[in-house]
């Protein structure tokens, strides 16, 4: 179990972690990127994977269930759909061969 | 013994290495250059995570294979549904994507501190002694992570136009204001008394309360909710990591707190509006709405529209959401390489806000194929208005509406726009003479330099182009 200030400080330095990497966004990138943060906190898929894993009772396995089955849709489609939008990205960067993209 | 010493170790050097791998992520995805290496080193990220936690057999006692096989069932159905329709989902419905993958990150979270409370309120849980800083830490990221739930699925519901754009009642506020305050209140008191009846009783009021937060929100604000809901949803997945004394998930979920805190502040930013002001002010659905308009929309038919554009030599197109709905993105494309072709400059002049979330409209003409160097931003096309010859405004409504700068009692005042207005001519494609989506008439559309192209998107774009080859024959020069 993690000590109360030590996690006082995770917070602390997670936070501003969060804050610094995407404090120089480009406006043309928000959106892939509030999605791809979407994706991030589908890591939420394995907390509720133990919380599952340690049920004992029928109810907590319910549960468990709904979390687990939250928690891999937020993370599968989360990933899709941030690779779907990422994917034509990549053709900003040779702005001649897009041209041709237009039909 | 010692293999499953070896064991706790390779898990939870594999929840270092994921936490790693979504920072770098992230940190990845803020640049267009690294972007797509970005997704993939979060997504293997969270694979290895995933792949770890199968392993872990931490109950004293049993290891329960059930419980393994119910994990396995709940992930291969569940991405199985979210894979198949974010592959299938179209670029305009994206938000509402993100909005419902987010809610149910949330409701994951939710589920995880139910779990919690729920066990160690019965006591029939091995982890019945959870500390009160992790109750504590259970009951607010269950609130956080119930509200983002709920919040998200009526936010979804409505971009997809599944309900209502608002939903009011006298009182509404205070009903609000009763139900979340009822939540916190019975929350923390189950902190120091868990209690079956009062934790099921406060998960009740805090998912309700994300529906009654939502409802009376009016879509044009939308963006700035899901933003929102999604730093909650972080936030929630890191307290909740606190409760499991699972440091991965407190790093991912505490940086997207943090990240989505930034973002709702970048975008409610650019739409002159504080956050505050998002949730508690009923802005966007109409409602008390703007002085009447004086004059008349003045029509203009596409082979006379198509002989303004040839006559310019400045051409700058503002797309707003009505383009993509219309789908008319590559016809605009199209007509605009007409253009080029024929000498003139293009530019695409792009809102912050436009489309349904900051940056939409970027993706959505990405996808259209149209270069980059085209596209402008706001601050960086507004004095060019004065020299454009024709504007064509296609889809956007609000955006482009004068009233945000000369109108003190429209809702929209104060929110930057395109200063489309002092262009020398304008021509707006429409498809008939209803409102924006804040559901607010536009004095551009009733400027005597201002033509009204009634059409759908694809047809006038491409009647624009027959016209333009009418004009000179379909030649370049």
């Amino acid at each position: 179990m993690i000590d109360g200030f030590l996690a006082l400080y995770l917070f602390m330095l997670a936070a501003f972690t969060g804050h610094e990497i995407i404090s120089r966004v480009p406006v043309i990138l928000h959106t892939p990127l509030m999605s791809g943060s979407n994706f991030v906190h589908g890591i939420v898929l394995v907390g509720a994977m133990i919380a599952l894993g340690e049920a004992t009772t029928w109810w907590q396995q319910v549960i468990g269930f709904v979390g687990v089955f939250l928690g891999a849709g937020n993370a599968a489609g989360g990933y899709v759909v941030t690779e779907r939008m990422l994917e034509m990205f990549k053709s900003s960067k040779k702005p001649a061969a897009a041209g041709e993209g237009g039909k | 013994m010692e293999t499953a010493k070896i064991v706790s170790l390779l898990i939870q050097a594999s929840y270092f290495a994921a936490a790693v791998l979504l920072i770098l992520g992230i940190k990845r995805m803020a640049s267009p250059v690294t972007a797509r290496s970005g997704i993939q080193w979060a997504g293997i990220g969270v694979l290895i995570a995933v792949i770890a936690t199968f392993f872990h057999t931490e109950v004293p006692g049993h290891v329960l294979i059930e419980n393994a096989v119910l994990i396995f069932i709940a992930i291969a159905a569940s991405t199985a549904i979210a894979w198949i329709w974010g592959k299938k989902v179209a670029m305009t419905d994206m938000p509402q994507m993100v909005a419902l993958y987010n809610g149910m990150g949330g409701g994951s979270a939710a589920a995880i501190g139910a779990s919690a409370l729920l066990g160690a309120a019965t006591q029939s849980h091995f982890e019945s002694h959870l500390t009160t800083t992790q109750t504590l830490l259970a009951v607010i990221g269950a609130l956080i992570g119930s509200i983002s739930m709920t919040g998200s699925i009526i936010a979804w519901a409505k971009l997809d136009g599944r309900m209502d754009k608002t939903f009011r009642f006298g009182g509404q506020k205070l009903v609000n204001g009763a139900c979340f305050l009822a939540a916190l209140l019975i929350g923390l008191y189950s902190v120091w008394h868990l209690q079956t009846q009062w934790i099921i009783l406060f998960f009740a009021l805090a998912l309700l309360f994300g529906v009654l937060m939502t409802l009376p929100i009016g879509g044009a604000d939308m963006p700035v909710v899901i933003s929102l809901y999604n730093a909650f949803t972080g936030l929630a997945v890191g307290f909740e990591g606190y409760v499991q004394g699972n440091i991965a998930l407190i790093i991912a979920g505490t940086v997207v707190g943090a990240a989505g805190t930034l973002l709702t502040r970048l975008m409610a930013k650019a739409m002159n509006r504080s956050i505050a002001n998002v949730l508690f002010s009923n802005f966007g659905g109409g409602g008390a709405s703007a002085q009447e308009i004086k004059g008349s929309q003045k029509p203009i038919e596409a082979d006379d529209a198509a002989s303004l554009l040839y006559m310019a030599d400045n051409v700058i197109i503002v797309p707003g959401y009505g383009m993509a709905v219309a789908q008319a993105q590559h016809k605009i494309w199209e007509l605009s390489k007409n253009l080029i072709a024929r000498g003139k400059s293009v530019k695409f002049a792009i809102h912050p806000v436009a489309g349904r979330m900051p940056g939409h409209m970027n993706v959505l003409l990405a996808e259209a194929g149209v270069p980059y160097d085209l596209i402008a931003d706001m601050d960086d096309i507004n004095p060019e208005f004065p020299n454009c010859d024709v504007a064509i405004v296609i889809g956007a409504n609000d955006v482009v509406n004068p009233a945000a700068k000369t109108d003190k009692s429209s809702p929209i005042y104060g929110m930057p726009i395109l200063d489309v207005a002092n262009a020398k001519q304008t021509i707006v494609i429409k498809r008939g003479k209803g409102t924006g989506f804040a559901g607010i008439e536009n004095e551009l559309f009733y400027q005597d330099n201002t033509r009204m192209l009634y059409a759908d998107g694809q047809d006038a774009a491409n009647k624009l182009i027959a016209g333009l080859k009418a004009v000179d024959g379909g030649g370049g020069h």
